[in-house]
Order: C-alpha cells, then structure tokens, then sequence
C-alpha cells in the first residue's frame, strides 16, 4: 500500500499514522447533550467490509491530515485528500 | 470411535484402513433449538459445553466456509493468562486451566505444550510494569516468576543481552503458559461436539438474521433459512457484517495481522519468547519452524492480509532480541481479520435483540481465550445470565464507562 499525499505525492505506509474513520460526527453540544451520542461517537463504528474513509495523518511528511478512500477486502486507495479540505 | 493407545496401535496393524471421519458433516435441518453462526474456535468450543453441561434441545454449528479456514487455523498457538486487570484474569485463567484438562475432556490430542511464556523487560520502569503484572497475576492464584537477567541467561542464552540500545534485564515467566496445535482444536471441538449430537455444517454462510417483533427466531443461508431458538455469533473478524444483519452497530474495528514461520531448523527455541522493547514473539513449532509475529498492521481491514512496513517491523524487532534469526529464511507468512474491541477485551453478552447473543472483540489474543470463551457463552445462552468469570463482558461497558483498557490506550483499536 502506498498512499499518494496531495503535498508529498506518492509516500510509503511507514510514513503515515493511522486514526480510523473519518465518518463519525462529533456532537457540537460540548458535553451538554445525552451521553449516548458521545459513546456512539467514540465507540460505534460501521466496519463495513467495502468501501472506507478514513483518517491518515503523514507524520513522517508533510504533517497533513489526509482523508483516505479505501476498499477494506482488497486495500485498493481509491482517494486521498487533505483532510482541512471538506468533500 | 474412542482415541487411545490401543486404537492407534489397532490401526497400525491393519493398514490404517479403520479410522473414519472425525465429525458427520451435517445437513442444516429446518430448526435447532441453538444456532451457533461460526465454526471457529468459539463456536465450535461453545457447542461442545452447551451439548455437555446443558440441556438446550439441537445445537447446529453453521459455518460459511471450512472448518479452520478462519483465525482458529491462522494464529501462532500462544496460550497465556499473564493479564493485570481484575476484569480478564480470572477469564484468562479459566481458561488456561481448561487448556491444562482439553485432551481429556474432548478425547483428542491437541498437543498443548506448557513450555512457559518469556516477557522480557529492558529497563527499570519496564521491570517494575511486569513486576506489577506479576504480583497481581498471583493475587489471583497463577504462576509468575520474576526473573533477573542472570537466571534468565541461564535458560536462554541465545538472546542479545548486550544490545546497546534495548539491553535485556530480565523477563515475567509464566511457566504454565506456552502453545496449543490450533487446527487440533478446531477439530477436537468438532469431533467432540459432533458425538454429542450437535450439527456442524460446513460451507453454510449466514446472510441475514429473520426477526418479528424484536426477536431473532432464524437465519438466513446460503443453504436456506433455518430456524432458531436461539442465536449465538461467533464469527470473530467478521463480527460487524453478521451483527448489522440484525442491525446493530459495534464497538468493533476489524483489522489485519500477520504472522511468519521459518525454514524448519533444529530444536533451538524451547519457549515462547517477546521481546519487551518492540512487539516481536516467537516459538518453535513441532515440525521445527520458528513461527514469529508482532503487532496488526495498525489500519482497518478485511483483507486477511498485510503489508510490507508491518512483516519491516516485526523482523526488526526479531533482530534485535535474537540476531541469528537473520540467518533463518521466512519461508510463510499469512494473514487473518482481527475483531479488535474499542477497549482491547472481548464481549459476551446478550444483545438488545431478544435471543441473539454476541461473543465477539477477541482482538489479536482469542485463541487462548477459546475453551473460556466456549464455557461462558454456553452459559449466557443456556442461563440467560454471564459466568462468574465474564461479568465484565458486558456491551454495555462502553457507554456505562466501565471499559477494560489492559493497554489504557482509549478507543484506539490499532492500538491495543
Ligand atoms: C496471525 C494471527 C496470530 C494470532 N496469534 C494468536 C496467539 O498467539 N494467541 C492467541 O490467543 N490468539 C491469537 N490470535 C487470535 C485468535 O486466532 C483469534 O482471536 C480467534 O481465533 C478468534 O476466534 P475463532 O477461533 O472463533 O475465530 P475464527 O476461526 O475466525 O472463526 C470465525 C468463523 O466464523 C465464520 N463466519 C464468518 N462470517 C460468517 C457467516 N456470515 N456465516 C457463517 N459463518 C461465518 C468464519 O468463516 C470463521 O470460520 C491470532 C490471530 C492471527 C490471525
Ligand atoms: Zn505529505
């Protein structure tokens, strides 16, 4: 696997950090709001085996934040975009 | 028919000819009082303490593959209950006391090898966390040993002592741990389960859980729909898909990990060695190979396979607690689907879903977990309330605070 950083261009996995996925919302509430959408956040993932964003940070590079599009069963990157950059 | 002494020498006489199949590959019949999804370790081991201790009425065990295709025949065999947190010891040491009675209990040879566990230590802090482990572990009545560095070299001189940058001090034995042959048992469980009557179809994939009313009362196959009266998944890596047939969500990441074996060399490792300042383990199998492995790869995954940083790493660490493996040649290495837990410990629970039970977050140490595991979730499923040892099993944990973090690395499956 390699992925292609928008800053860096294509960079080994060895380069990157990984931090899962990048689908779950954290509440805006600041803690005021019911507990169950914080542990929903923190602790309840689809782990679908398709397709899957995911975070990446390129520690070894650049320091971006990358949003990473990848298939689960064949590891195929499909995207990569800096994170700060909303789809 | 009984394994013994007697029958292999029987066999031997006439050719070999007499041995029949270990377990009846089963047709799904329309209902079982008890479907356990999964022929791995877990539910293979579920269904032989269910059929032996309860009386629950059929027991099916339906498999979408072949028995042993899953992590059960991809580990690297390590047995151990050197934990620390109250919530896993007793569990972890159930179930090596089950490990130390198996062969009898399932009349099979598993070959369960209590060579003794080595986790070596590099510094002080290091040594105070193992001594720590230690003393906790017999607090609750198992076996641990500190060793210094200079009764350690007695043992194992092999190793590099010397290391400039992670010099080994030392090493936390667990004498009683050490290997189980796991397709053995895989297999035993199978043979075991299958005389006491219980189903085991193969080639049998769940697609969809059939519920009315909020209760499970079926499953849908690749082989047709068979009915249920209970529900108990036991399908490790691919927890999240069989779970969102029923529509729930998890406190679960699947992730890959990989593992190696070397040409097959003489008899040199007679433990189960890790190496404390990277994560690298070895032993030596029976047929003379060093099976070696680290940390998962550190990234979601279904692939049953890794990458090339992951296999980098590991032989560093390899290298640096034992430098003549540099002359070994890897000849294998494979990968499996992990079902890491948000909190590193596993989960046996019921599920908001009346009659649908889970065991499932048995990350990358499950297999040692199999003959507790099997205990506990028969018990969930015939009493409808936890085993004293996996209380702290709960789903619930994790929204309720009362997570069991062994690592105390957070919601961070990669790092657990
Ligand atoms: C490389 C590697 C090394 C490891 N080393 C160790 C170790 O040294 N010590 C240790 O304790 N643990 C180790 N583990 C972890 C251990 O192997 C697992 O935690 C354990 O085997 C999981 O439980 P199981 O045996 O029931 O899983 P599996 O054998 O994976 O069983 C799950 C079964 O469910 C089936 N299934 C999935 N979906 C469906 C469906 N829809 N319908 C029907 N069936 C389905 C699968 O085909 C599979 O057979 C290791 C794992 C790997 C991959
Ligand atoms: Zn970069």
């Amino acid at each position: 696997m390699r992925l292609q950083c928008p800053h860096c261009g294509p960079r080994g996995l060895a380069e990157f950090t990984y931090h899962g996925d990048a689908t779950v919302q954290r509440p805006v509430d600041r803690g005021a709001g019911s507990s169950a959408a914080w542990a929903d956040y923190v602790y309840l993932r689809d782990n679908k085996a398709g397709v899957h964003q995911e975070y990446w940070y390129h520690q070894a590079g650049c320091h971006a934040w990358l949003v990473v599009t990848r298939h689960m069963r064949s590891h195929e990157v499909m995207a990569v975009r800096a994170a700060m950059v909303r789809a | 028919m009984r394994y013994s002494a007697l029958s292999v020498l029987k066999q031997a006489l006439t050719g070999h000819k007499g041995w029949q199949p270990a377990w009846r590959d089963a047709v799904p019949a329309p209902h079982y009082d008890v479907v356990i999804i999964g022929g791995g370790g877990h539910g293979l081991a579920t269904a032989f303490y269910l059929a032996r201790d309860y009386d629950v009425g059929r027991i099916a065990v339906v498999e979408r593959s072949w028995l042993g295709n899953g992590s059960i025949g991809r580990n690297t065999t390590i047995i151990r209950s050197n934990y620390l947190l109250p919530g896993n010891l007793p569990f972890y040491e159930l179930s090596l006391k089950l490990w130390e009675g198996l062969e009898r209990d399932i009349n099979y040879n598993a070959m369960v090898s209590q060579r003794g566990v080595y986790n070596l230590f590099h510094s002080d802090m290091q040594r105070d966390a193992y001594a720590r482990r230690g003393n906790a572990m017999r607090l609750h009545g198992i076996d641990a040993v500190l060793l210094d560095r200079a009764a350690l070299r007695k043992t194992i001189p092999y190793l590099d002592y010397e290391n400039a940058r992670f010099p080994i001090q030392g090493a936390l034995l667990q004498a009683r741990g050490g290997t189980v042959r796991h397709d053995a048992v895989a297999w035993g469980y199978a043979r075991a389960a299958a005389k006491l009557g219980v189903d085991i179809i193969q080639n049998c994939e769940v697609t969809g859980i059939r519920q009315m009313g909020g209760v499970a009362v079926g499953v849908e196959t690749s082989r047709g729909y068979i009915g249920a009266g209970k529900i108990g998944m036991a399908v490790a890596g691919a927890t999240s898909q069989v779970a969102a047939m029923a529509g729930l969500r998890l406190p679960i990441e699947s992730h890959a990990l990989q593992a190696f074996v070397s040409e097959a060399v003489k008899p040199l490792v007679d433990h189960v060695i890790t190496f404390g300042a990277g994560h690298f383990y070895i032993s030596q199998s029976d047929k003379g190979g060093l099976v070696f492995g680290g940390d998962i790869d550190g990234y979601n995954s279904y692939a049953a396979r890794g990458n090339l940083p992951t296999i980098e790493d590991v032989c560093e660490g390899g290298m640096a607690m034992m430098p003549m493996l540099g002359r070994a040649r890897l000849v294998r290495h494979w990968g499996g689907v992990m079902d890491m837990s948000m909190d590193g410990s596993p989960i046996i629970d019921k599920t908001p879903v009346t009659n649908l039970y889970l065991n499932a977050g048995w990350c990358y140490g499950g297999f040692k977990a199999t003959p507790a595991s099997g205990v506990c979730f028969a018990h969930l499923i015939a009493r409808e309330a936890p085993h004293e040892v996996a209380v702290g099993y709960r789903l619930d944990r994790f929204a309720e605070g009362w997570v069991i973090d062994e690592k105390g690395s957070g919601a961070q499956p990669n790092l657990h």
